[in-house]
């Protein structure tokens, strides 16, 4: 019987179907829209690649600029995947070979090539970016275009931009400071822009009313905004005298050492009311329950989601995402700056009718692809796919 | 010509940017990531206008004696201490994070244990922003305190062993309400940021500039 089952063995290893074969149809071709630094390989699984890993290892790439070789390995993927993006010289031919790797086995290699990397002028894959950024720009301008014609435009209540000359005048009552910090934003974020806006507005309600101002700083390149901000607002009512340049200040780059120090500050200075504007992470909570605990005003805005909540729960206002872009249209009330807010509705509104239609269209198209008919199904899947691209 | 070539720069650099995104072809398809490396090297300069904001603000509290002012020699003493096991190590070893090195030393045992117990503080601050949001004091407050309450059991074991259906709801409000009122803001942020940046691109939008 032992025998037996020895020969069954030998003859299973020796049969003809026990060879590795090797991966189909290799393709190697210009990586699209890219810089022209890549070829992209691309090809069929192998038979014996069924998803089990200690089978099946992978498949080795190798290259040459020969057809007949010398061929390197220039990559190793793993079963399943089927193509490998390999960084060469442009304009340039290259010559690829493929192969199968289980065990010890190795398959033949399947060639692909010649294939050359050029660049492209165009990325197709960010058409769909394109097209709604110009509609987007196209109906901001031309709104900034109406508002500059004099036609009137409404703008919706921020309370909490509202509130910032109330958080001043109370805090310059009871005689404390103000306190702003623009959190864990760097310049080159668009919030921490908008954030030195609100920044100019407290500095020159502070200035008029003789209140100081501390502004706690984690980047260094925003401390020096923050301090150019600040001693022009305390110039406009005349009161550059009043612009204390330690009191814009770098505190640290650390994540934690940076609420601490707010922290410590706060509970030191007492200031009579707080304004967190810009962008935040897991201080934001530990810097405005602080301030609530020592009783301030608090004025909180970011586009941070994950922070929003927090600030909610501990701030007495909070400007959830938008609003904190819109401040500076809203503070100034420039129509120039109106209109591209109206622009930005309009668009707003254009989405909300496209989602509650696509909703719709995306219900019907799955009850009927259930019924057999899978058009509107399809036309669902083609605008998805068509959003989702690059 | 004080406002109009910085305008100048902004306009031209916000072009680029744009353009760039579109146009992978060199030079402009890397073009991104030279401005962000510029950036990053102003970035380091420009620590040293930090070190010498906060040198200046906190040596002037100690000569004051302003209120808080042991705090402020703490802090010159901490830098000063950091910058000398820094530079020793710097001399002595191979490289800044050589295990055993004295810059190491402070590193792991001063301030990862500061960095720790302030974010180990968040769980207290969570309790007691939690308790003030959940207060049943309106409607609002109401839904928010049983979706909530939802959500957590959903979320632990016991959740499972009062009702399978507890873990299936929690996932539910996560996926779907709480899903959509997030990308809601996400929409809004992602059209705000555009109008604010052809704001900036445009000249519209100054503050950057006062």
């Amino acid at each position: 019987m032992k025998k037996l089952f020895m020969a069954l063995m030998l003859v299973w290893l020796a049969a003809p179907g026990r060879a590795l074969d090797p991966p189909a149809d290799v393709k190697a071709g210009d990586t699209p829209n890219d810089e022209g630094s890549s070829i992209t390989v691309n090809w069929g699984r192998s038979p014996q690649d069924q998803g089990d890993a200690t089978a099946f290892q992978g498949y080795q790439i190798l290259r040459s600029d020969n057809a007949n070789g010398p061929f390197a390995e220039v990559g190793f993927v793993i079963g399943g995947k089927t193509d490998f993006r390999d960084n060469v010289e442009g304009h340039r031919s290259y010559f690829y070979r493929v192969r199968a790797v289980a065990g010890p086995d190795t398959s033949d290699p399947a060639a692909a090539g010649p294939a050359e990397a050029t660049a492209q002028w165009f990325d197709s894959s960010r058409t769909n970016v394109m097209i709604l950024t110009v509609i987007l720009c196209f109906l901001i301008i031309w709104y900034i275009e109406r508002a500059k014609k004099g036609e009137e435009l409404f703008i919706r209540k921020i309370q909490g931009l509202d509130a910032v000359d109330e958080a001043v005048g109370r805090s310059t009552e009871l005689g404390k400071p103000i306190m702003f910090s623009f959190g864990l934003g760097e310049i080159k974020d668009i919030v921490t822009v908008a954030a030195l806006a609100i920044l100019r507005q407290v500095a020159v309600r502070c200035a008029q009313h003789g209140t100081e101002l501390l502004v706690p700083n984690w980047d260094p390149l925003v401390m020096a905004a923050a301090q150019e901000t600040v001693q022009q607002a305390y110039s406009e009512p005349g009161r550059p005298d009043l612009y204390k340049e330690g009191n814009v200040s770098f505190l640290t780059s650390d994540q934690f050492g940076y609420a601490a120090g707010v922290d410590g500050m706060m509970l030191r200075q007492k200031p009579g009311a707080v304004f967190f504007m810009g962008y935040f992470y897991a201080e934001a909570l530990l810097m405005s329950e602080t301030g609530h605990s020592i009783g301030a005003i608090q004025i909180a805005g970011t586009t941070a989601i994950t922070q929003l909540p927090f600030f909610i729960a501990s701030c007495d206002y909070t400007l959830i995402g938008e609003e904190m872009l819109a401040a500076s249209c809203y503070l100034k009330k420039d129509p120039q700056l109106l209109g591209s807010l109206k622009g930005e509705d309009f668009v707003k509104a254009f989405l909300i009718i496209g989602f509650a239609l696509m909703a719709v269209w995306g219900t019907v198209g799955y009850i009927l692809n259930n019924a057999g008919n899978p058009w509107m199904m399809n036309v669902f899947q083609a605008i998805k796919s068509w959003f989702m691209t690059g | 010509m004080k406002k109009e070539i910085p305008l100048a720069i902004t306009f031209i650099t916000g072009l680029i940017i744009i353009v760039t995104f579109f146009i992978p072809h060199q030079p402009l398809g890397t073009m991104q990531q030279r401005l962000l490396l510029w950036y990053s090297i102003v970035l380091g300069f420009t620590l040293l206008l930090g070190m010498d904001s906060l040198l200046r603000s906190n040596i002037q509290k100690i000569i004051r004696k302003s209120p808080g002012w042991p705090f402020a020699l703490v802090l010159i003493l901490g830098f000063l201490g950091t910058m000398a096991a820094g530079i020793y190590t710097w001399a002595t070893s191979e490289s800044l994070l050589s295990l055993g090195s004295s810059f190491m030393y402070v590193y792991t045992y001063f301030i990862i244990p500061l960095q720790a117990t302030m974010f180990s503080l968040l769980a207290f601050f969570i309790a007691s922003a939690a308790y003030r949001a959940f207060r049943a004091r309106t409607l609002e407050a109401t839904l928010l305190l049983i979706t909530a309450a939802l959500v957590m059991l959903g979320r632990v074991p016991i959740g499972a062993q009062i009702s399978h259906w507890l873990p299936a709801g929690a996932e539910w409000i996560m996926e779907v309400p709480q899903m959509a009122a997030k990308r809601g803001i996400f929409i809004g942020v992602a059209l705000g940021t555009i109008a604010m940046s052809l704001r900036v691109i445009l000249g519209l939008e100054r503050t950057y500039l006062t």
